[in-house]
């Protein structure tokens, strides 16, 4: 079943294009990487599908599950959140502010969800221990655990393992394969890491060309979009 | 004894109940959007704010009103929209436009109280409005109820707001995403910033109203590890640092204002010392 179908999407600013036609289909269980050069809209095709960037044209249709709101969102992260004095604890609960509603508080069921989202990451021991002392693995599991209290149907990462060290890397896309596998849940990610993505991915967008690549990672081996000896885009 | 005798002596006037008063709501509030001003990295709006609600109470003077309260918060609430839409805009040079609108407002404040002045002490009160000195021991009735609602108004926003303001200040991107509206927001902010500026003017004068926001803040967090802790810690430093300072001005006979920004300051060293202890003996 389709979660997000995009049909001729163009995206742009004040009126000029940064890509056109852009079609792509999303189904419920898959891992979708987007590829492609600086500036061929990768980041703005996944603010449209935020819906925080209304697209020039043609249209994103939500199925089940993911209007607005309702996808989690793992952004880069700012400097500014590098030293921020919160706890792992309440950085993963603020995942829940989409489901505040008309509420000022959150519920018990909304802390249970937080408790679950850390259980699944494994990071339930670090729930009173201050963001900023954590590792960036660690702290990237926190954003994930957060982007879980938001929905755990689908998930969208934008580059989760930029500055990460060979370990945390290897350990970030793991679990992101396990949350993919076991939980099924829906991963879009961001990503310049080529052969990562053809390793774990079973779909591939590949931004900049047009018509916009978007096969199965089979097929996209095939093509001559894939650099030889896999690497950075 | 004879320095509590004072101090009983002292407690015994209208005027000193209420300037405690007053006092200790108005460090309280700002401690608590302090920690969200300064986390934002929105220290600058409150620096800014502070000088046009002084150019502001300058024409207030001017025109001659009985309550400035009806022309410094207007002024100061539209500055304070105007700061975090020029802060926020890549297209202008934000930062300058900040110094420009903070700068100017100053020199035409005291333009102002200079050319139509009409008591014969402008030096003195210049200074009054810039640094408090005692203008909150003649505080009216009138000013300790608008202070006593607005005091209200702005802590049952925090607490009402708290899981939203720690969403939007630590990340806004995904706030948004979540359906947060963080433009409305980050306006709250800035408006609560405002009220709070034009309340504690009374308190500490324009020049030292970013010491009240911004201090505690900084030393809750050198001690505190969560937000939760942060705000707490900030309130309690900021309410604690208000009495010392408002009760050792009163028994030593010295301006009200720079005497809570020291014992603020004083706070912020306690805190820096036990900080550095804490990280080293980790």
């Amino acid at each position: 079943m389709s979660q997000i179908i995009c049909r001729d999407l163009s995206l742009g600013y004040n009126g000029e294009a940064v890509c056109k036609n852009v079609n792509f289909e999303i189904e419920a269980g898959d891992y979708l990487c987007i590829v492609g050069e600086n500036g061929s809209g990768k980041s703005t095709l996944m603010k449209a599908l935020l819906g925080l960037h209304s697209p020039l044209g043609g249209e994103i249709i939500k199925g089940d599950g993911t209007s607005t709101g309702s996808i989690g969102y793992l952004p880069q992260q700012s400097e500014l959140q590098r030293d921020f004095p919160a706890t792992v604890g309440e950085v993963t609960l603020s995942g829940c502010i989409g489901s505040l509603g008309k509420k000022f508080f959150y519920s018990k069921a909304d802390r249970l969800r937080a408790h679950d989202a850390m259980k699944q990451l494994g990071i339930c021991d670090l729930a009173d221990r201050p963001y900023s002392s954590l590792s960036g693995g660690q702290q990237q599991r926190t954003l994930l655990a957060r982007a879980l209290c938001a929905t755990k149907k689908i998930i969208l990462l934008d580059e989760p393992v930029s500055g990460l060290d060979p370990a945390a890397t290897a350990d970030m896309y793991e679990t992101i394969y396990l949350l993919n596998k076991k939980s099924h849940t829906t991963v879009i990610m961001v990503t310049h890491d080529i052969s990562a993505s053809i390793r774990y991915a079973n779909k591939i967008l590949h931004m900049g060309g047009s018509p916009h690549f978007f096969r199965s990672v089979e097929e996209y081996r095939a093509s001559s979009l894939f650099p030889a000896e896999g690497g950075e885009a | 004894m004879k320095l509590l005798d004072t101090l009983i002596e002292y407690f015994s006037y209208d005027f000193v109940i209420y300037a405690f008063v007053v006092g200790v709501l108005v460090s309280l509030c700002s401690a608590l959007f302090g920690v969200v001003l300064v986390l934002k990295r929105f220290s600058f709006i409150g620096d800014g704010l502070s000088h046009v609600a002084f150019g502001a109470m300058a024409i207030a003077a001017v025109i001659g009103l009985t309550n400035n309260m009806l022309v410094v918060l207007p002024i100061t609430v539209i500055s304070a929209i105007l700061l975090l839409r020029a802060g926020q805009s890549t297209r202008i040079k934000g930062d300058a436009a900040i110094a420009m609108i903070s700068v100017g407002s100053l020199a035409v404040g005291y333009l102002l109280m200079s050319v139509f002045s009409t008591s014969a002490n402008v030096s003195g009160d210049v200074c009054s409005t810039l640094f408090g000195s005692f203008s909150i021991l003649t505080l009216s009735k009138t000013d300790l109820w608008v202070c006593l609602v607005m005091s209200v108004v702005v802590l049952a926003l925090f607490v009402l707001f708290y899981n939203r303001i720690f969403s939007v200040t630590f990340d806004e991107g995904f706030s948004r995403a979540a359906g947060l509206n963080a433009t409305v927001y980050n306006l709250l902010v800035a408006v609560v910033i405002a009220v709070i500026i034009v309340l504690a003017m009374s308190l500490v004068g324009s020049l030292l109203i970013s010491a009240l926001v911004i201090f505690p803040a900084l030393s809750s967090m050198r001690v505190c590890k969560s937000f939760k802790g942060v705000v707490i810690c900030s309130a309690i430093i900021s309410v604690v640092c208000a009495c010392v300072g408002i009760i050792s001005s009163i028994l030593l006979s010295t301006p009200v204002g720079p005497t809570v920004v020291c014992a603020d300051i004083i706070a912020f060293g306690v805190c820096f010392v036990l900080g550095s202890i804490g990280k080293l003996s980790k």
